[in-house]
């Protein structure tokens, strides 16, 4: 009798089986807007120019070898990474009071930043202690904190349906409300899946709040940083007025995005701490983690990012490169939303333009969405969220008639 | 202080001020001193809290949410700090001490670090003796700590192989799209495969699912979660007596429970036979036990296969659920059939085994993290539903593996010249190794050591487990700058041509 007999069949993860579905799907005007990942205009996959260089190098470097990385990692990675989401001149940089350990990605980022706060944040059993993560959250955050031990985790107001925009009051009453020493997953910047991310006033709101109730926590999570406004420090802003606050913080970056290395796996959990003793004996601490989970994490990604950043003309190209895929986002939200409007779709549509970063909570309901995935062969999550990057110039007319043809039949 | 309040105000400022009820799950640390070391739940060291500033003029007032209660101490009283003003909510300023707005800029949060109770982590034993090595200045100092292989100038070692399928991969330009949760399929069939050999009844009949994971390590990990999770029959893993340190802390980490078998016989610097046998035969059923496919590490010691057969056997009649740990194929003799052959006996004796596989050292390819995790079910539908599973726990540590080092190994796997070289390069860094086993010996016994030291080259793989003592490991160490684990552990591949004869002289010299 075999030892797995009672083993369930788990129900596929959500976005992957969208994509499956849409691959399976035979008609010739479909379109994806479902997984996260940019796509030009042509609707294919876009390896940076700058990557592309920088691989060559490193395949033409024959002093460079496959030998371990430290456990927590490339340290001009770590470094230059780190210097990305604080700023060069971060003081809390010069003041040598962040450390950074690089992962596998912003899920692995996330993932020691949870088994290191479940050990070690208040007390050495954090079981019980509350993560609070946005209502709507990107769907893998309760599963990363879950697996890592905690039992409780809720949800703040975040999104306001009626309004299609931020729920600032709800945000702040559950913020004020929280048990005490409760951790909050906040997203840096392009909020994942509404868009909606605070003005610097509610961040600034936001703050005070947690500044007032000093036991909370806040735990970035920056996947976006550059993509959504095309500018690195516009979408630093909200992490480095945190540290400028004097807040510490985990912030879980990746350069899935940003740099388009999404298999390569390279993210880096950025710890800022009052001083550097503490960072220290922090980092120690999450070594023993990545120890046990993946000992040392992969080369390839992280000397890519390490060149790029410190090489003055690739860091600029790179920039570039950022801008370019930013900008066509903008684009498309823009021609969207003109459709939408030309149509006379009923509803508001601001929120098109209003959202920023890859993805729009569009407002639609399951029924409308349902309608256009099967009757119109359009692939986006039941929640209503699009990934912009599925637009592109030769689709843009067919979603906005789409969308138009759901949102007037389907109730 | 003096301060004035209304009532309602001074139960709250009171709470500031008091010692807290004892009956508070949160607060049970004294407000003075030192707080304790272990700490639980909401205790924080004095000062982690609020400062309130003791100017008598004006007088910056904590307001506080329901909830949040504060210690104060004379200590943090008779420091000169700054307050945390009023809350922005009318409702909650205390009108008797006058409204103030937030002066947030210029106010520390809080006065000192939510990590001031981390301790410092201990030095990864191993990772250790590397920088102990790097920080020594003796020109003739050896590194026979970590296990990555050297060539015979004592460099690390990029295989030819590697390098032309990077360039073949380069050449195809491919896009770096999210893996799918499992990994790639053209390497985890071509892994699987090269495991069990490619006319394993096993993967012709589908029974069985590999996933990509990072390096062994990461296989270790999947599967003991996996184990955890799913193997509600048991909570025991049985490692072999030594096993790789970090053997131990994966497992616990994941929620089993640690045991040992006897393995390694001290006397003998070789297996303990008889004794793995007899602890085998009491082991609880159901029980996991590890089992180290070739090249066994630390100790270099593996069974004979007439050897693993009565384990199968013994294995099978106590019902264990067996865990290979195979990370060295190839590179223990230099045949992956053979370093491959417990495997493929357990299996073909009808264990449904979990394998962990890694191609660090058998590819060099160590930092890319290249590894497999499979499971051999029943059938078709179970390989199903452990799969979904597999997926769900990757999906919250990693999402998806990297992508580089899979690419590179499926693509020597999958094509016939690559294959046919990587299998002389695996055999050229096998034969290396041995060869400096008999190199030791030979100078050993050079330098006139009347001791028995056959165990040296009887031992396989990267590793040899001298049979030196802790004080002459340390003699080794300090004097001859010669590095290795406690254990007495030496890492082979540290090991060249033109350093064999000086550590045959250091070793002569620590157990003369």
């Amino acid at each position: 009798m075999s030892l797995f007999r009672e083993v369930p069949l788990a129900a596929p993860v959500a976005v992957f089986k969208l994509t499956a579905d849409f691959r399976e799907d035979p008609a010739p005007n479909k379109v994806n807007l479902g997984v996260g990942a940019y796509r030009t205009d042509e609707g294919k996959p876009w390896v940076l120019p700058v990557v592309k260089k920088v691989e060559k190098m490193i395949a033409e470097d024959n002093s460079l070898n496959h030998e371990y990385l430290p456990i927590l990692g490339l340290p001009e990675f770590r470094s230059s990474a780190s210097k990305i989401a604080l700023g060069e001149d971060s003081p809390a940089i010069l003041e040598k009071r962040v450390g950074a350990v690089q992962c596998l990605g912003g899920t692995g980022a996330l993932k020691i930043g949870a088994e290191f706060l479940r050990r070690w944040y208040n007390g050495n059993d954090n079981t019980k202690t509350p993560i609070y993560v946005s209502a709507p959250t990107w769907e893998n955050h309760n599963a990363v904190f879950a697996n890592a031990g905690f039992e409780d985790i809720r949800p703040y107001k975040y999104w306001d349906a009626q309004k299609r925009g931020l729920d600032l009051s709800g945000f702040l009453g559950d913020l004020e409300s929280a048990p005490e020493y409760s951790i909050f997953v906040l997203h840096a910047c392009a909020h994942n899946p509404t868009g909606t991310d605070p003005s610097h006033d509610e961040w600034k709101q936001i703050a005070e709040v947690m500044k007032v109730r000093f036991s909370l926590f806040a735990f970035f999570d920056s996947a976006y940083q550059g993509f959504a406004s095309g500018n690195l420090e516009k979408d630093a802003w909200a992490v480095r007025f945190f540290v400028s606050q004097g807040f510490e913080i985990l912030c879980a970056q990746s350069f899935s995005k940003n740099f388009g290395l999404y298999n390569e796996r390279v993210g880096n959990l950025t710890v800022v701490a009052k001083d550097e003793d503490n960072v220290n004996r922090v980092l120690s601490q999450m070594e023993k983690i990545v120890r046990i989970t993946w000992s040392n994490p992969p080369s390839q990604g992280a000397r890519l990012v390490a060149i790029t950043l410190t090489t003055p003309e690739l860091f600029n190209e790179w920039k570039d490169n950022v801008k370019t895929m930013a900008d066509r986002v903008l684009l498309m939200r823009a021609e969207l939303k003109a459709r939408l409007l030309s149509l006379g779709t009923p509803g508001t549509w601001e929120h098109i333009t209003q959202q920023i970063g890859m993805f729009s909570f569009t407002g639609l309901n399951p029924k409308q969405v349902e309608y256009l995935v099967k009757e119109k062969h359009i692939y986006l999550m039941a929640s209503g969220r699009i990934n912009m990057c599925g637009l592109t110039t030769k689709n843009i007319d067919y979603v906005a008639e789409s969308i138009h043809e759901a949102v007037t039949r389907v109730q | 202080m003096t301060l004035r309040l209304a009532n309602a105000e001074n139960r709250l400022f009171n709470r500031l001020m008091q010692i807290p009820a004892p009956s508070s799950p949160l607060l049970r640390a004294p407000v003075c001193g030192v707080a304790p070391p272990a700490l639980r739940g909401g205790e924080r060291a004095c000062g982690g809290g609020v400062v309130v500033a003791p100017v008598s003029v004006a007088v910056p007032l904590v307001a506080l949410f329901r909830s949040s209660v504060v210690r104060l101490s004379s200590f943090c009283l008779q420091s000169s700090s700054v307050a945390v003003m009023a809350l922005l909510k009318s409702s909650k300023i205390i009108p008797a001490i006058g409204s103030y707005g937030p002066v947030l800029g210029v106010l520390p949060l809080r006065a000192s670090s939510w990590w001031s109770e981390v301790q410092m982590g201990p030095p990864d034993p191993i990772l250790g003796v590397t920088e102990a090595f790097r920080r020594d200045t003796n020109p003739k100092k050896m590194n026979l700590g970590v296990g990555a292989y050297r060539d015979d100038q004592g460099k690390p070692y990029v295989l030819n192989c590697v390098r032309k399928a990077e360039a073949q991969i380069a050449a195809k330009k491919m896009d770096k799209e999210y893996l799918p949760i499992g990994g790639l399929g053209d390497f985890t069939k071509a892994c699987a495969q090269l495991a069990l050999g490619p006319d394993n009844e096993v993967l012709k009949s589908g029974r069985s699912v590999t996933v990509q994971t990072i390096s062994g390590t990461g296989s270790l990990r999947v599967g003991a979660n996996f184990l955890a999770r799913f193997h509600n029959a048991a909570r025991d893993v049985y490692l072999p007596k030594p096993s790789w340190g970090n053997h131990t802390p994966i497992f616990r980490d994941a929620g089993m429970q640690l045991k040992a078998y006897a393995y390694y016989d001290p006397k003998t610097c070789g297996f303990d036979f008889n004794g793995a046998l007899d602890d085998i035969s009491k082991i609880p059923e159901k029980s996991v036990i590890l089992l180290h496919a070739c090249a066994h590490n630390p100790t270099g010691v593996d069974p004979r296969p007439e050897q693993w057969k009565e384990m199968a056997s013994v294995i099978k009649k106590r019902n264990l659920l067996v865990f290979f740990d195979m990370a060295y194929q190839g590179f223990a003799s230099g045949d992956i059939d053979r370093d491959a052959w417990a495997v493929r006996h357990f299996i073909e004796q009808g264990h449904n085994v979990v394998l962990s596989q890694s191609f660090a050292k058998n590819m060099g390819l160590y930092g890319e993290r290249v590894g497999g995790f499979t499971v051999v079910c029943k059938d078709t539908e179970e390989a199903k539903r452990v799969e979904s599973q597999l997926k769900i726990l990757i999906r919250p540590m990693y999402s998806n593996p990297p992508m580089n080092g899979a690419r590179i190994a499926s693509t020597i796997l999958a094509t016939p010249e690559l294959y046919k070289e990587w299998l002389v390069e695996v055999k050229s860094m096998a034969d290396r190794i041995i060869k400096m086993r008999e190199m030791l010996v030979s100078n050993l016994k050079k330098e006139g050591s009347t001791h028995n030291w056959q165990h040296v080259t009887d031992q396989i793989g990267m590793f040899c487990f001298t049979g030196l003592k802790p004080e002459q490991v340390e003699c080794l160490i300090n004097e001859y700058s010669v590095y290795m684990t406690k254990d007495g552990r030496i890492s082979m591949a540290g090991v060249t041509s033109g350093n064999v004869a000086y550590l045959a002289h250091a070793i002569h010299a620590a157990t003369k």
